[in-house]
C-alpha cells in the first residue's frame, strides 16, 4: 500500500498553510529526511522532510496551493518493491493506508470541579506546663528537634554556621550537628536554592535560610518553576520536601529593597504550602510541621518578632497542623483577620476597640496556603463585619483573597463590605515618619474596624 | 549572517583505534538508531498534530548521551534539560512511555502532564528533562550534593546545552560543586547553536570545556560524533568525579540537524551546512563504517537491527495513539504529595 504523505504541521498553533513548492517530483527516488516540499506557515517557510523512503508516487496538492489544511495528504510514497499499480489500486478506492491513525480520540472531556480542601484538624489545645521562650529560639528548637529526628534533614543558607544565623536563628546548630548538616552557602541564592531542590529530589529534606526573603527573588525559578510544579509536571513521581525559610516583610529602616512583604506571590502557587506565624509555639510548631511535610513549604518569618517572647508548650515534639487558623482573640462585633507581625497589632487594636465598646475577634491565618477559609467563615456568622490587615501591597493580596472568599461563602452573613488595611502601594520609605505611614499601625486597623461597624 | 561556526576546525580528540569490542560496538548502534528513528517518529507525529506543543529532537548528537551514559552506572543520576528524548531512551526508559507522554496520554511516564521537555523516571534515575535553560545544573549539583552527604560513590550527569552556558547559575553551580568537591560530571553538547544564536555570536569565550577553569574544574572537549571517543571521555572524567576530586566539564563537539524545535525554519544556517555534516560527520554512519570495517559485524547484522529497532519504535508510536488520554480527574491530582 503506498503511504499518504500529510500536510504536517510545523508549529503549536497551525491548522493550514501554503504549500509553496515541490522539491522532488514524481518518480523521485526519496530517502528518510530529504526534503520534500517547501511550506510556507505564517510564521516562515519550512521544509517538509520524508519520514520513509520509497519513491514518490502521486503529488496530490500541487505547487501553489493554499489555505491546505493540516493532514490532508498531499502525496503518495510507493515503499520498496510496489510500483504504479498500486496508485491505481488505491485510486479504485482501496483506502491508502495512512501512516499512523490519527482518529483515535478518548471522549469529550467532561469538565471535572476542583476537590474540595482537605479538612485538617487544629492542634488540641495545650493544659500542659509551658516556657517562655523567642521565636527566634522556637525556630531554632524545631530545627534541632527536627535533625536529631531525621539525619536527611540539614539546613542551608548564607551565615548559618560559623556566623550562628546573620539573626542568630541557627545558634548552636552547627556545634550540636557540624559542617555535614549545618552549611554555609556563597551569595548565591538562585544556584544555592536549585542545588537544595536536586538534593531534595534526591532524598535529602534540605532547609534553606534566605538571609531574608527579598534575596529569594533571585531565587523565585528554582522555587516556582523547579520545587512547586516538577510533582505535577512528574505525573506525581517527583516529590520535593523542602522548606525555604527567613524573614520577611519590612524590618526597621531599612527602605524599599530589603522590605517587601511576598505573601501573596508565593500563596498565589499550586504546588506550595505557605506559612506565616506570629506566636513563638506556632513558629516552633509549624516549623515542625513543614519539615516534616513531603511538599515545598514557604516559611514566612518576621524580623521584628525573632527577639519576642511567647509560652511556648513544654513539650519535645510540639506540632502545629499547616493550613488551620487560631482564633486569637473571640469577640462578637467585628473579626479582624491577619498574619504574621500584623496580628500583634490587630490585638493592639483589639484593645482600643474593646474601650469604645468594640468586642473585636481577631484570626490568625497562620497559614496562607492552604487558608483556613471555614474559621474565617464560622467568625463572618458570627459578627457579620471584617477587616483583613497585611503588611503587603493591597493589589492581589492575601485581603483580596480573604475578600473574595468571604463574598463567595458568606455574602449574606456580610453587614458591611470587607475592609482592608495594608500597605501603602509605594516603595517603602526610608524616613521614619513615612515608613510608620507606609505600614499599618494598630490605630488604622483599629479605624478600620470602627468603620465597618459604622462607629467612626 | 555571520558564518563563523563553518571556519572553525573542529576540537576534540577522535577516537584513533575503536577501544571498545565489537559487542558493545552494536550496543552502541542499536541504542544510537533508536534514539534517531524514534525522534523521525516523533517528528513525523508532529507533523500529523498529534504531539503538541513545543519539541526539540535530538537528531546528530545521538553519540553524545550513548557513548556517556555507557560509562555511567544505572544507579548514577542524570538530568538534563528539555531536548531530552535522547537521554531518556540513554537510561532505559520505555520507548512505549516516552513517546506515549509526547502525545500526552495516560501512558505516558509523567501521565501526560509533563509533555516533551518535563519526564522523570525514578526508577531509572533520570531526574527530567527541564524546560527553564540551565535550571538542571544547579539541581544536577544538588543531586550529586544528595550522594555525597549520603556516603555513596555514585555521580550525577548532568547535560546542558552551549546556549546554557552563559547562564549565571552555571557558574553558581560550578563554584559550589568546586567548593565542596561535588561529584558532578558537567556535559556541555555544542551543537553550535542556541536556538538560532551561533556560539561565537553569544559567548566571548568559545573554548567552553574551559569555562570552569575560574574554579579549578578540569575541563576537555571530545568529539560528540564519535562514540568510541565520547565513551573514552567519559570514562576518565567520572573517574575523576567518582575518586571525590570534584566536579569535571566535558565538550561534546556536537550538531543537531533540526530546527531548535518543530517550528524553527533554521535560517540562521545554510542547507549546505547542514547537509555537509550529515554526508562527511554522521554518527551514526561513522560508527556503522567502523563496525563493517573493522569487521565486527556485516551488513546483514546492522540490517537485523534496523528491522528490530523499527519495530520497537512502530509499537511505541502505536502505543502512544493508542493510550487514552489522561482521566479528567488526573486535572486535580499530584499538586502536592498527600501527608
Amino acid at each position: 500500500m503506498p503511504i499518504e504523505i500529510l500536510m504536517p504541521a510545523l508549529s503549536p498553533t497551525m491548522t493550514e498553510g501554503n504549500l509553496a513548492k515541490w522539491l522532488k517530483h514524481e518518480g523521485d527516488a526519496v530517502a528518510a529526511g530529504d526534503a520534500l516540499a517547501e511550506i510556507e506557515t505564517d510564521k516562515a517557510t519550512m521544509e517538509v522532510e520524508a519520514v520513509d523512503e520509497g519513491i514518490l508516487g502521486k503529488i496530490l496538492v500541487p505547487d501553489g496551493s493554499e489555505g491546505v489544511q493540516v493532514n490532508q495528504p498531499i502525496a503518495l510514497l510507493l515503499e520498496e518493491g510496489e510500483d504504479l499499480s498500486a496508485l491505481e489500486r488505491s485510486e479504485r478506492g482501496e483506502a491508502a493506508m495512512p501512516a499512523a491513525d490519527a482518529s483515535v480520540r478518548v471522549e469529550a472531556p467532561k469538565s471535572v470541579a476542583a476537590p474540595a480542601e482537605a479538612v485538617v484538624e487544629a492542634e488540641p489545645d495545650w493544659t500542659g506546663s509551658t516556657v517562655s521562650m523567642t521565636v527566634r529560639e522556637a525556630l531554632r528548637d524545631a530545627m534541632a528537634e527536627e535533625m536529631r529526628h531525621d539525619d536527611s534533614v540539614f539546613l542551608m543558607g548564607e551565615e548559618v554556621a560559623q556566623y550562628q544565623g546573620a539573626y542568630k536563628v541557627s545558634q548552636g546548630l552547627l556545634d550540636e550537628f557540624g559542617d555535614r548538616r549545618v552549611i554555609d552557602t556563597p551569595i548565591t541564592e538562585h544556584g544555592f536554592a536549585g542545588l537544595a531542590v536536586g538534593a531534595a529530589f534526591n532524598g535529602l529534606r534540605p532547609v534553606v535560610e534566605f538571609m531574608t526573603f527579598n534575596f529569594a527573588m533571585q531565587a523565585m525559578d528554582h522555587i516556582i518553576n523547579s520545587a512547586a510544579k516538577t510533582l505535577y509536571m512528574s505525573g506525581g513521581q517527583m516529590g520535593c520536601p523542602i522548606v525555604f525559610r527567613g524573614p520577611n516583610g519590612a524590618a526597621a529602616r531599612v527602605a524599599a529593597q530589603h522590605s517587601q512583604c511576598y505573601a501573596s506571590w508565593f500563596a498565589h502557587c499550586p504546588g506550595l504550602k505557605v506559612v506565616a506565624p506570629w506566636s513563638a509555639a506556632d513558629a516552633k510548631g509549624l516549623l515542625k510541621s513543614a519539615i516534616r511535610d513531603p511538599n515545598p513549604v514557604i516559611f514566612l518569618e518576621n524580623e521584628i518578632l525573632y527577639g519576642h517572647s511567647f509560652e511556648v508548650p513544654d513539650r519535645e515534639d510540639w506540632t502545629v497542623p499547616i493550613g488551620k487558623a487560631k482564633v486569637v482573640r473571640p469577640g462578637a462585633d467585628v473579626t479582624i483577620v491577619a498574619f504574621s507581625i500584623m496580628v500583634g497589632k490587630a490585638l493592639e487594636a483589639a484593645e482600643t476597640l474593646a474601650a469604645d465598646g468594640i468586642d473585636a475577634e481577631v484570626i490568625d491565618l497562620r497559614s496562607l496556603r492552604p487558608l483556613d477559609t471555614d474559621t474565617i467563615v464560622k467568625s463572618v456568622e458570627k459578627t457579620n463585619r471584617v477587616v483583613s490587615v497585611e503588611e503587603g501591597w493591597a493589589y492581589s493580596g492575601i485581603g483580596s483573597e480573604v475578600a473574595a472568599r468571604i463574598m463567595e461563602q458568606a455574602f449574606d452573613w456580610l453587614d458591611a463590605p470587607v475592609a482592608r488595611v495594608c500597605g501603602a502601594d509605594v516603595p517603602l520609605p526610608y524616613a521614619a515618619n513615612l515608613e510608620r505611614l507606609a505600614l499599618p499601625q494598630a490605630d488604622t486597623i483599629a479605624a478600620a474596624a470602627k468603620d465597618v461597624c459604622y462607629r467612626s | 549572517m555571520a558564518k563563523a561556526s563553518a571556519k572553525r576546525k573542529p576540537r576534540g580528540k577522535k577516537s584513533a583505534a575503536p577501544a571498545a569490542g565489537g559487542d558493545e560496538l552494536l550496543k552502541y548502534y542499536r541504542e544510537m538508531l533508536l534514539i534517531r528513528r524514534f525522534e523521525e517518529k516523533a517528528g513525523q507525529l508532529y507533523g500529523m498534530g498529534l504531539i503538541g506543543g513545543f519539541c526539540h529532537l535530538y537528531i546528530g548528537q545521538e553519540a553524545v548521551v550513548v557513548g556517556i551514559q555507557s560509562a555511567c552506572r544505572s544507579d548514577d543520576a542524570v538530568v538534563t534539560s528539555y531536548r531530552d528524548h535522547g537521554h531518556m531512551l540513554a537510561c532505559g526508559m520505555d520507548p512505549r512511555g516516552v513517546m506515549a507522554e509526547l502525545t500526552g496520554r495516560a501512558g505516558g511516564y509523567s501521565k501526560g502532564k509533563g509533555g516533551s521537555m518535563h519526564m522523570f523516571s525514578r526508577e531509572k534515575n533520570f531526574f527530567g528533562g527541564h524546560g527553564i535553560v540551565a535550571a538542571q545544573v544547579p539541581i544536577g549539583t544538588g543531586l550529586a550534593f544528595a550522594f555525597r552527604y549520603q556516603g555513596t560513590d555514585n555521580i550525577c550527569t548532568t547535560y546542558f546545552g552551549d546556549g546554557a552556558v552563559n547562564q549565571g547559575q552555571v557558574y553558581e553551580s560550578f563554584n559550589m560543586a568546586a567548593l565542596w568537591k561535588l561529584p558532578v560530571l558537567y556535559v556541555i553538547e555544542n551543537n553550535k547553536y542556541g536556538m538560532g544564536t551561533s556560539v561565537e555570536r553569544a559567548s566571548a569565550s568559545t573554548d567552553l570545556c574551559q569555562r570552569g577553569k575560574a574554579y579549578g574544574i578540569p575541563g576537555e572537549a571530545a568529539d560528540g560524533m564519535d562514540v568510541v571517543a565520547m565513551r573514552a571521555a567519559a570514562e576518565k572524567a567520572i573517574a575523576h568525579c567518582r575518586a571525590g576530586k570534584g566536579p569535571y566539564i566535558l565538550e561534546a563537539m556536537t550538531y543537531r540537524y533540526r530546527g531548535h524545535s518543530m517550528s524553527d525554519p533554521a535560517k540562521y544556517r545554510t542547507k549546505e551546512e547542514v547537509q555537509k555534516v550529515r554526508s562527511e560527520r554522521d554518527p551514526i554512519d561513522y560508527l556503522r563504517d567502523m563496525i563493517i570495517g573493522g569487521e565486527h559485524a556485516d551488513e546483514e547484522a546492522l540490517k537485523q537491527i534496523d528491522r528490530e529497532v523499527k519495530d520497537i519504535i512502530a509499537d511505541a508510536a502505536a502505543f502512544a495513539q493508542e493510550s487514552p488520554e489522561p482521566d479528567p480527574s488526573e486535572l486535580w491530582t499530584d499538586v502536592l504529595v498527600e501527608a
